[in-house]
């Protein structure tokens, strides 16, 4: 091992020893048994296509460039690190990231879908966090509406001709907080309040989230920009071959 | 140092301050999970509303998830995460090392 391997090695040790101690808790996604059947067959149906959609988009762009698969690993392995992470807010209580920002920039939002499911069922199944039956919701705020928000922010954003680090750091952060809203839309729906309907509902669950996820909205996206930092110092012929590089040299 | 490796370190320590600071600030807040609060409100809305399926882990081991074994799995996931992201930024790594090695070289 060189130096520099060494030193990676030591500082993923020390990584995973603090994410040991990190406080456990129970954070968002909506919970087992918390939609009727009807809001999980919905949301289920509506998350199908672009589940369908990111699989061919995987197999297509692998298939085309062989090299893009260590950085369809990197992104998955990112949600999976970012959405383990509770970190405690400023309203005194816990929640966690989603880490679906830096896929949804490197291959656009299709293939995030598939990602981020695959790290919902793993939280639902082994931890209880999320649900099988609030899969399909879950897979919507998390794993597509997201990272479209993110892969549309981005858009602008190159449009305007805005600083590459501050476009990364909006789309993810602004990713992350839509996430939450589309959360409290879906709580909303399948709870109207009863003296003020929908939106009334929509407002109060958003008044519990969106406080705790503020935070840790721009946290996410300065991690997003420091990884993205690391890629393009170290991963420049990957990030070309999948076209996420053309406008810089 | 380079203009990245100074932003990196910038960008990073605020990170650790926004995550710890709410523990120092907030003594004796309890940190619970966000969602625990999402279901209070859901019983506020709807009056003691009853989840018609439990997690299958819960119906499997007939209970909930102890702590400990909850936050095993939590590191289990991160290190997987880490793990796969940690493999492949070395491997970039010490390729990048590689190429400049045999620019300097040529």
């Amino acid at each position: 091992m060189s130096k520099k391997q060494k030193k990676l090695v030591l500082f993923a040790t020390a990584m995973g020893l603090m994410l040991c101690i990190t406080p456990v808790a129970n954070a968002m996604h909506i919970m087992e048994g918390y939609l009727s059947p009807k809001y999980c067959i919905a949301w289920g149906a509506i998350s199908l296509p672009f589940l369908i959609m990111g699989s061919i988009f995987m197999k297509n762009t692998i298939k085309e460039n062989r090299r893009s698969i260590t950085l369809f690993a990197m992104a998955g392995a990112f949600i999976f690190v970012i959405s383990s992470l509770k970190i405690p807010s400023v309203t005194g209580s816990c929640s966690h990231m989603t880490g679906t920002g830096l896929g949804a920039l490197l291959f656009g939002p299709a293939p995030v879908a598939v990602l981020g499911m695959i790290v919902l069922i793993f939280q639902a199944i082994l931890l209880a966090h999320g649900g099988l039956t609030t899969l399909g919701a879950n897979t919507f705020s998390m794993a597509i509406a997201g990272p479209f928000l993110s892969y549309g922010i981005y858009y602008v954003c190159k449009k305007c001709n805005l600083n590459r680090k501050v476009s990364i750091f909006l789309a993810a952060c602004l990713g992350d907080l839509f996430t939450y809203c589309i959360t409290s839309m879906q709580l909303a729906l399948a709870y109207p309040s009863k003296d003020g309907g929908v939106m009334a509902s929509a407002v109060k669950f958003l008044g519990v989230f969106a406080p705790t996820q503020l935070p840790l909205a721009i946290i996410e996206g300065i991690i997003t920009v420091i990884i993205m930092i690391a890629l393009e110092t170290y991963a420049k012929p990957e990030l070309k071959s999948i076209g996420f590089l053309k406008e810089v040299n | 140092m380079s203009k990245n490796k100074k932003t990196v370190i910038i960008l990073s320590v605020v990170i650790i301050l926004m995550a710890f600071v709410p523990l120092f600030l907030l003594k004796g807040a309890e940190f619970g999970g966000s969602d625990d609060a999402g279901s209070k409100m859901i019983e506020e809305i709807n009056g003691g509303y009853e989840p018609w399926f439990t997690p299958v882990l819960e119906t499997w081991i007939d209970g909930e998830l102890p702590g400990e074994v909850e936050s095993l799995l939590f590191c289990l996931q991160s290190s997987i995460g880490v793990g796969i992201i940690a493999f492949t930024m070395g491997r970039f790594v010490e390729r990048k090392h590689k190429e400049d090695e045999q620019k300097g070289a040529a």
